[in-house]
C-alpha cells in the first residue's frame, strides 16, 4: 500500500506530569490503510490515540492529518477534530440525547449542516451499523454492544479522513463484541484509513494491513499480520502474544 | 378537643394571608438566588483566579455566617451607611443573597459530576468549549441539581420564618399576633406549624414530579 499518507507521526513524545509515556513514537497510516496497534495496558496506546487529535497535549513531536500540521500552535484544531473519528473504550455517547440526536448534533453544530441534511446522514450511517431502528431510543436503553456501533455510526458521519478507535471492544462482554467487530469489518471493507488499539487477534489478523507492537512508549515491532503474529522477530513480542493467548484460554475455560 | 379543632380551624383563614406572604418572600429569595447563582457558579468554574476567588469569598461568607446575623446587618446596619431598605426587600435582598450562594454550590457540583469521558467525546468531534457546556454539559448537570434545588427552596420557606423578626407579617408572624390576643399559644403555633410542613410536602413532591418528567431514558443507577 503506497498511497498518500493520510497520518505521519514522528518522535511524539507525550506524558502525564513528569512521566513520560510516549517516549518517540512514529508511525504513519497511509490512505485506505487499516493499522492496528497492540501492547500490554499502560504502553501508551490509548496516549497516542489521543494526542493526534490533542485531546492530550503532547510535548514535543511532529503530527501531520492529511497534510495540516497538528502541532502548529496556530492550527484550528477543532476542524482537524471534525475530520477525524474517535471511538472511545467506553462509548461515550450523550446519555440525554436520542441516537438520531448523538449524530445530528455534531453535523449541526460543527459541521454547520441543515437539520434535514444532518437527519439524511444520521439515517445513512446508522443503516449502516444496522440500527436504523432506534433512532429514538437512547443510549442508555442501548446493549453495549448497540452503543458502541452508534458511536461508531458517529464517527462515521462526519466524514473522517481516519477513524481512531481506541480499544472499542474492550468494555463489552464477550458475546457483544462480535457484532461490534462485524460493524467495524463492515467500515473496513469500505476503503476508510483505521488505526485501531485493538488486543483482538482474529479482528487484527482479518482486517489489519499492519501491526504494530508497541509497550513502555515504544514501538517494538511493527509488519504485516503474518509477520507479527507467527513470525515474530523480538523477544518482547513473543511475550505479549504468549500472555494475550493465555488470557484467551482462560476466558474460555471459564 | 373539639373546641380546640373549631379553633384552628377558625385561624386557618387568617394565617392562611400569612402563607401568601411567605410564599411570596420565599419564591423572590429563590429567583434572586438563582439569578446571582447562575452568575457565581461560571465564575467559579471558569474565571481566572482573582475572580473566582471573588467568587468564592462570596460563598464562603454568607455559607458560613447566620442568616439571623445577615438579616439583621441588612435591615439595621445598612441604614448607617444611607441603604434604608423596607422590611420586605429587607427580606428578599437578605434571603437571596443567601440562596445565591447555595444555590451555586449545587450548580458547581452538578457541573463537577459530568464525567471528563462527556467533554472528550464532544471535543472529539470538533465542538467548541461554548457548545460542550449548552449542548453537552449543562443539560444534564441541569438533572443533576434538580432535586438539590428544591431542598434549598424548601430549607426558603422554612428560613423565611427569620424575617417575621424585622416586621414583616407573613406566617410565623401571623401566629405571633394570635397569640398576644388569644394566649393560646399551643393550638396557634402547632397550625402555623401544619401550613409550613404542608407546603414543604408539597414542593418536596414537584421533585419526584421532576424527576420523572426529565429523566434520562434507560438511566437507573447513579452512573453514567
Amino acid at each position: 500500500m503506497a498511497g498518500r499518507e493520510v497520518l505521519t507521526v514522528r518522535n511524539l513524545r507525550a506524558g502525564y506530569g513528569d512521566t513520560e509515556v510516549l517516549k518517540g513514537i512514529s508511525l504513519t497510516v497511509s490512505e485506505g490503510e487499516k493499522v492496528v496497534i497492540m501492547g500490554p495496558s499502560g504502553s501508551g496506546k490509548s496516549t497516542l490515540l489521543k494526542c493526534i487529535v490533542r485531546l492530550v497535549e503532547p510535548w514535543e513531536g511532529e503530527i501531520y492529518l492529511d497534510g495540516i500540521n497538528v502541532m502548529d500552535p496556530k492550527v484550528n484544531i477543532r476542524a482537524v477534530r471534525a475530520r477525524t473519528g474517535f471511538v472511545f473504550q467506553s462509548y461515550n455517547l450523550f446519555p440525554h440525547m436520542t441516537v438520531l440526536r448523538n449524530i445530528t448534533l455534531p453535523l449541526e453544530v460543527v459541521k454547520k449542516l441543515s437539520k434535514k441534511e444532518a437527519e439524511e446522514v444520521a439515517l445513512k450511517v446508522l443503516k449502516q451499523v444496522g440500527l436504523e431502528d432506534f433512532i429514538h431510543k437512547y443510549p442508555l436503553e442501548l446493549s453495549g454492544g448497540q452503543q458502541q456501533r452508534v458511536a461508531i455510526a458517529r464517527a462515521l458521519a462526519m466524514d473522517p479522513v481516519i477513524l481512531l478507535l481506541d480499544e472499542p471492544t474492550s468494555a463489552l462482554d464477550p458475546e457483544l463484541r462480535e457484532e461490534v467487530l462485524e460493524t467495524l469489518r463492515d467500515v473496513a471493507k469500505q476503503g476508510r484509513s483505521m488505526l485501531i488499539v485493538t488486543h483482538e487477534l482474529d479482528f487484527a489478523e482479518d482486517v489489519a494491513d499492519r501491526i504494530i507492537l508497541m509497550d513502555n512508549g515504544v514501538v517494538v515491532e511493527e509488519g504485516e499480520p503474518w509477520e507479527i503474529l507467527y513470525r515474530p522477530k523480538k523477544e518482547r513480542t513473543r511475550r505479549f502474544l504468549k500472555r494475550i493467548m493465555r488470557k484467551l484460554a482462560e476466558a474460555y475455560v471459564a | 378537643m373539639l373546641e380546640t379543632l373549631h379553633f384552628i380551624i377558625k385561624i386557618i383563614p387568617y394565617l392562611a394571608e400569612g402563607l401568601v406572604i411567605t410564599l411570596q418572600v420565599t419564591a423572590v429569595s429563590f429567583a434572586v438566588g438563582f439569578a446571582l447563582a447562575a452568575l457565581l457558579t461560571p465564575l467559579r468554574v471558569f474565571a481566572p483566579t482573582p475572580l473566582s476567588v471573588l467568587a468564592r469569598g462570596y460563598i464562603e461568607a454568607f455559607r458560613g455566617t447566620p442568616l439571623l446575623v445577615q438579616l439583621l446587618l441588612i435591615y439595621f446596619g445598612l441604614p448607617s451607611l444611607g441603604i434604608k431598605l423596607d422590611p420586605l426587600t429587607a427580606g428578599f435582598v437578605a434571603l437571596g443573597l443567601n440562596s445565591a450562594a447555595y444555590q451555586a454550590e449545587i450548580l458547581r457540583s452538578s457541573i463537577k459530576a459530568i464525567p471528563e469521558s462527556q467533554y472528550l467525546s464532544a471535543e472529539s468531534l470538533g465542538m467548541s468549549t461554548l457548545q460542550i457546556y449548552r449542548y453537552v454539559v449543562l443539560p444534564q448537570a441541569v438533572r443533576t441539581a434538580i432535586p438539590a434545588l428544591v431542598n434549598e427552596f424548601v430549607t426558603l420557606i422554612k428560613e423565611s420564618s427569620l424575617v417575621s423578626i424585622i416586621g414583616v407579617v407573613e406566617l410565623t408572624r401571623r401566629g405571633e399576633y394570635l397569640v398576644a390576643y388569644t394566649f393560646k399559644a399551643l393550638e396557634v403555633y402547632v397550625a402555623v406549624a401544619l401550613l409550613y410542613f404542608l407546603v414543604c410536602a408539597l414542593a418536596s413532591q414537584t421533585t419526584r414530579f421532576l424527576e420523572k418528567r426529565l429523566a434520562i431514558p434507560g438511566y437507573t443507577r447513579g452512573v453514567m
